[in-house]
């Protein structure tokens, strides 16, 4: 008895054990990729806190290339970047020269911010009211109408770059914000997701509203867009986003280097001035950081609507 | 979707909603849509002068163009498979009750949020011949590679994709997973069928509608990538990863109109093309599914 009892008690045990193996090694496989995901974000970070000494030492050698044998044969190659993530000695004086001794950064800061907000705020309520119209009116058109914006919503923004630049200049508006405003603001990225998600709001909440004799305003107020808060969250943040870190479109409309937002300005910076391209890089990635954080759930919920078929 | 047959009849205020985006839409992207296509067709935006296909066969025959087409190409034909079985490899993984299952997702679909130009100096750093990947090679004992000067660029590029892509396709094939009935699998079990067999007649058909639209996402963004190409490797990247998008860039800062309309429209007529016979094909399937 004793011994079959210990037997039994041995097979569980081995295929515990196995079961446990299958699950480090499941584990183990997730864990090599998600390191290779996150490292240019913590190292990003960590290095903001670094002195401009050890950014030196630590990335001289791509940097600085005449110092190395960058002409030589590779055979030569004797020195290498290194990535550091702990830094030697926790300083602050890279934040200290981006915010207070180089004003461009914050300048460019509020640039970003003045060009983003209004296209959130802008794309949110014009695609709430659009895609209430496609999601539970019946019109004439409706289809093909909903079909172009599909359409003009996949194509790259080179598409109708030269137009639009004529456009922005007809209407003096080159160097000017409100040229990419504008189009941000009427993106059909907004109307496609909203309308995805009032598809699911079930129309018998809309006939009930309509027998206790609700007008298709009041609906829409009463009903519609209380029931679609978390979908317009998820547009906003996605709209946040793609908008915050906006490369091809300040290239094109804002020539004027002092008009142009974040991301190009760190692009300029990257090469020359270490003292501060991390803490630059760091702060620029907050907002969005936070944002991520506080809102992932609505941000899942964009990606899984934006896969759902209208 | 359930499309009720009790919708409101009232077109009037239907067009009333859409005013606001209509007018913003049709006047910023459907005007210069069709702008677009005639400044294709004519000498010049300012003279105007109607010279039918020309600019497309002149386009055709420039190198940079050829050149810019076949790289696009070529990205397009590695990038998109891969991007696909990556990231339904990873929602496979994440498919199932793991600890940590939802910091490993959240932490894929970090590079989807990350400014690019925020961690450009790190993948520079990274892929530079005396950077951190080189030196790892070096220390290996092996001969170092200059990725972002040779053809090995497109490896950079590739990388630097698919980091930034994986996170958002495979959320997007997690919810197709879990939207497939746990009773195909229990009933598909009870016939004996192995985990290859449940993989590839059940979780692979199930999953195609999901696949069709992640092959469509991943091709589109596959356009963006210019973006990264442009802040790692700058206007004039190595000849291999010279996009279209480049192409037409420096098109527009040449102020040659034509070829950069012509080009866009190849581009946009290949996209459309390809939307169009996927959602098709993917109507077919899914009937024979049903």
């Amino acid at each position: 008895m004793k011994s079959i009892n210990k037997h039994k008690g041995h097979i569980k045990h081995s295929v515990r054990d196995r079961r446990l193996i299958a699950k480090a090694v499941h584990v183990g496989t997730l864990v090599l990729p998600a390191a290779f995901f996150l490292f240019p974000l913590i190292l990003t970070f960590t290095n903001s806190f670094m002195s401009e000494q050890e950014i030196a030492v630590n990335y001289n050698a791509v940097t600085d290339k005449s110092l190395s044998s960058y002409n030589a044969d590779v055979e030569a190659l004797n020195s290498f970047a290194r990535f550091e993530f702990i830094p030697d000695l926790v300083t602050l004086k890279q934040y200290y020269t981006v915010l207070i001794i180089k004003s461009p950064f914050l300048f460019m800061f509020w640039h970003s911010v003045f060009l983003t907000v209004p296209i959130v705020i802008g794309q949110t309520l014009v695609a709430t009211l659009a895609a209430y119209a496609f999601a539970k009116f019946r019109f004439r058109g409706r289809n093909f109408l909903f079909f172009l914006y599909i359409v003009v919503m996949l194509m790259p923004f080179q598409v109708t770059l030269v137009p639009n630049y004529l456009i922005a200049g007809k209407l003096g508006l080159l160097n000017n914000n409100l040229s990419i405003i504008f189009p941000g603001i009427f993106g059909a990225f907004g109307v496609f997701l909203l309308k995805q998600y009032m598809e699911q709001i079930p129309d018998s909440y809309l006939e009930a509203a309509k027998v206790d004799g609700a007008g298709a305003l009041q609906i829409f107020l009463k009903i519609i867009v209380p029931l679609s808060k978390s979908g317009i969250a998820a547009l906003a943040v996605l709209v946040f986003i793609d908008n915050w870190n906006m490369v091809e479109q300040p290239l094109i409309f804002l020539q004027d280097a002092a008009k142009q937002p974040l991301s190009l300005y760190l692009s300029r910076i990257a090469a020359g001035e270490k003292g501060l391209a991390f803490a630059a890089s760091a702060l620029y990635m907050t907002p969005v950081l936070l944002s991520f954080l506080y809102a992932e759930n609505y941000l899942l919920e964009g990606i899984r609507l934006s896969g759902i078929k209208g | 979707m359930r499309t009720g047959k009790l919708k409101t009849n009232n077109s009037c205020l239907a067009w009333l909603f859409l005013g606001p985006s209509l007018l913003g839409f049709a006047f910023f992207y459907l005007l210069p849509f069709v702008a677009g296509f005639y400044y294709s067709l004519v000498d010049s935006p300012s003279s105007g002068n109607f010279v039918g296909i020309h600019n497309y066969t002149a386009l055709l025959k420039n190198p940079s163009f050829l050149l810019a087409l076949s790289n696009t190409a070529k990205f397009i034909v590695i990038c998109v498979p891969l991007n696909m079985a990556l990231s339904l490899g990873a929602a496979l993984l994440l498919n199932r009750k793991i600890r940590g299952r939802n910091l490993f997702r959240t932490i894929f679909i970090t590079p989807l949020i990350i400014p690019i130009a925020s961690v450009v100096l790190v993948w520079q750093a990274f892929f530079d011949l005396n950077g951190v990947l080189n030196s790892l090679i070096h220390a290996l004992g092996y001969q170092p590679v200059d990725w972002l000067k040779t053809d090995w660029s497109r490896v950079v590029i590739l990388v630097v994709y698919l980091w930034k892509n994986i996170g958002y396709c495979m959320i997007l094939f997690l919810a197709g997973l879990q939207n497939i009935p746990v009773e195909y699998y229990e009933a598909a079990r009870i016939d004996g069928a192995g985990r290859f067999q449940e993989f590839f007649r059940i979780t692979l058909v199930y999953l195609t509608p999901t696949t069709f639209f992640v092959f469509v996402i991943s091709i589109i963004n596959s356009f963006k990538v210019f973006r990264e190409t442009y802040l790692i490797a700058g206007e004039y990247p190595q000849n291999s990863i010279y996009m279209l998008q480049h192409y037409m860039n420096n098109m527009f800062l040449a102020l040659d109109y034509q070829k950069l309309t012509s080009a866009a429209f190849i581009m946009a007529a290949f996209i459309v093309a390809v939307v169009f016979l996927l959602f098709r094909a993917e109507r077919k399937i899914s009937k024979l599914i049903n």
